[in-house]
């Protein structure tokens, strides 16, 4: 009997499951869906599901307005600019947390994850000052570093959690077998961590792909990512939800695929440590 | 080269002070074992003069240079951790080579070394394995290869069998004291296993709450241990121990009397008692008696193999003259 009631269970948790998954990815599957009708289908009440005329007409037009490749390009400079610095900063950071403790280590790192909790527009006029004062507004190189900076805890954090899991005593013998510091860290810990790092640097690239208030507030022309590329569809012409769509989709495309394809490392990386 | 001295050493993590100051001095080429029950600062001592832990106090001299202040990599010692510790992502051939590549030493002298250690430790065939692939022996061995390698002034081991199972942990001793006899150097083992104590030390250092309780070679502290400590801590099985009156006959507080001093007699003897469990082992049996006196909790014996008594039986036990241990109400010993 306590079987045949572990598999009625199973059954509703996967069908729960479903259900959830399928709310969750329902806004995406739509905006994918609507960038394929025209106009006049996207806006039609009661709403098609996939019984419309399908276009790409929306994509050409898109393409047409705007310059796509370089507000992708621009997305990737930054997305994998502040990641590869936030790693480079990171790994000494939470080398130190994790290996040589000190009395207030738990608090730091709790004060590093509130500062996540403050509201990003508290601090958006000193930021934006500061940046028309040293015209760097509107920079890759402003925007690199401010998304280093805003996805910073959550960096140290991971690999704080990645490097707890790994013995000490390893590195304590590389010490011991002459291992400066910097070797201890490039030959024994990074190689071991390899798995917790990646998978952190997956999470921040795309973390910092989606991040749309800084990228909009901070950005006009030369450093806009395709955040505002999807933001430029949404108000000046009114409402053309086909071409929004198109190139939300667009802007969404890159990440989805990548994300697809390093699921089992982003998984396997946020339950990391979770079950031992 | 390895002679170590520590001179006034002493350890406290905040407030706790767990190794209070200290002295000792371990010659080159010693065997010298430090053991004790766990929690007895016994790692934490290794750990000092391995340089992975600052003093709080006192002087480490190594050959004669202070060493207290240098780091780890650079006091020329070597050490076998307890996990083995090994690099998981590397090969056992770079896993060895690791040191030797931090000392920036030349390829050729890397192989050889490699080469005879990998034959001395029976590891040619697994060179190219990764130590998640070897058993444990092997791994131990790895760990041991690579601390070779080096050619260190002395070997630091903490408790590097404790990961093993009985049959390995007793082929691995031997083999560390084959390696103790061929190299010829300081080897300063960890361990609270008293078996290993005996049969592996040229010295052993006692420890309990870091203070250093005794020290000497395995059969001083086995005929002549200085405190109820030391004499409860060395041998196997346990001593017995009786206070009160039957101490008191030979004027002492408490008296000690190992099990394989005890005579035993289905007939006559000083002590009366009935025979409890009977742990067979083949060559020996130790018996534990319920004395017929509350002298002692319960008296374990040595009998030859071939004794029998069945559980329940009278049996009387007569303690050997020559080998009673006296102490006081200190503990300490009285000669």
């Amino acid at each position: 009997m306590a079987r045949a009631i572990t598999t009625q269970r199973k059954l509703a948790f996967s069908t729960a499951a479903w259900i959830i998954a399928l709310l969750i990815f329902f806004p995406i599957l739509w905006t994918i869906l609507t960038s394929f009708k025209t106009e006049a289908d996207a806006i039609a009440d009661p709403p098609l599901f996939l019984g419309f005329e399908w276009t790409l007409e929306n994509y050409f037009i898109v393409q047409e307005r705007s310059n796509y490749m370089r507000f992708l390009w621009n997305s990737v400079l930054i997305a994998v600019g502040s990641t590869a610095l936030g790693i480079l900063i990171a790994v000494p950071a939470a080398w130190s947390m994790a290996f040589v403790p000190g009395k207030r280590t738990k608090d730091i790192l709790l004060w590093m994850l509130s500062t996540k909790m403050l509201p990003a527009v508290g601090v958006l006029y000193p930021i934006r000052l500061i940046l028309i004062q040293t015209g760097l507004l509107d920079t890759k190189a402003a925007l690199i570093f401010i998304l280093t900076l805003i996805n910073l805890p959550i960096i140290v954090w991971m690999l704080y959690t990645y490097f707890r899991e790994i013995p000490g005593e390893i590195l304590e013998a590389a010490r011991m077998d002459g291992a400066t510091l910097k070797s201890e860290i490039l030959y024994v810990l990074t190689p071991m961590a390899v798995p917790g790092i990646a998978s952190t640097i997956l999470l921040n690239i795309i973390l910092a792909w989606n991040e749309a208030f800084w990228t909009l507030t901070l950005t006009t022309v030369d450093a806009a990512p395709l955040t505002a590329f999807i933001a430029s569809y949404s108000s000046p012409e009114g409402l053309f939800y086909a071409k929004l769509s198109a190139a939300s989709t667009m802007a969404i495309a890159p990440i989805l695929v990548m994300g697809w394809f390093s699921q089992k490392q982003l998984v396997r990386g946020l339950t990391f440590g979770a079950v031992k | 080269m390895g002679r170590i001295t520590l001179d006034n050493v002493s350890k406290a993590f905040g407030d706790v002070e767990v190794i209070p100051p200290l002295d000792l001095t371990i010659d080159d080429g010693e065997f010298v074992v430090f053991v004790g029950p766990s929690g007895c600062g016994k790692s934490t001592l290794l750990r000092l003069i391995a340089g992975l832990e600052d003093v709080s106090g006192g002087q480490i001299r190594i050959d004669g240079e202070d060493a207290t202040l240098v780091a780890p990599a650079k006091r020329g010692l070597a050490m076998v951790f307890q996990s083995y510790a090994l690099y998981p992502h590397m090969s056992v051939r770079k896993n060895i080579a690791f040191p030797m590549r931090m000392a920036g030493m030349d390829q050729a002298e890397q192989d050889r070394r490699i080469a005879a250690a990998a034959a001395a430790l029976n590891l040619t065939d697994y060179l190219d394995r990764r130590p998640g692939q070897l058993s444990g022996g092997q791994r131990q061995r790895v760990a041991i290869g690579r601390a070779i390698v080096r050619e260190p002034a002395a070997f630091l081991f903490d408790e590097p069998l404790s990961n093993l199972d009985a049959a390995l942990r007793h082929g691995m001793r031997l083999e560390i004291s084959e390696l103790h006899k061929r190299l010829d150097t300081t080897m300063i083992y960890v361990t609270h296993d008293q078996v290993e104590a005996m049969t592996m030390a040229d010295k052993i250092v006692v420890l309990q709450a870091g203070v250093i309780e005794q020290v000497g070679s395995p059969l001083e502290l086995y005929r002549a241990p200085r405190n109820i400590f030391v004499a409860g801590f060395i041998g196997s099985p346990k001593m017995n121990f009786f206070e009160g009156e039957e101490a008191a006959k030979h004027g002492a507080h408490t008296i000690g009397i190992r099990p394989e001093h005890l005579s035993v007699s289905l007939s006559e003897g000083t002590w009366k008692g009935t025979v409890g469990v009977a742990e067979h082992l083949g060559s020996d049996t130790f018996m534990h008696i319920h004395p017929e006196a509350n002298t002692s909790e319960t008296i374990t014996v040595r009998v030859g193999g071939e004794f029998t008594a069945s559980h329940g039986d009278t049996i009387y036990l007569t303690p050997g003259a020559d080998n009673i241990h006296k102490f006081d109400a200190q503990g300490l010993r009285i000669a």
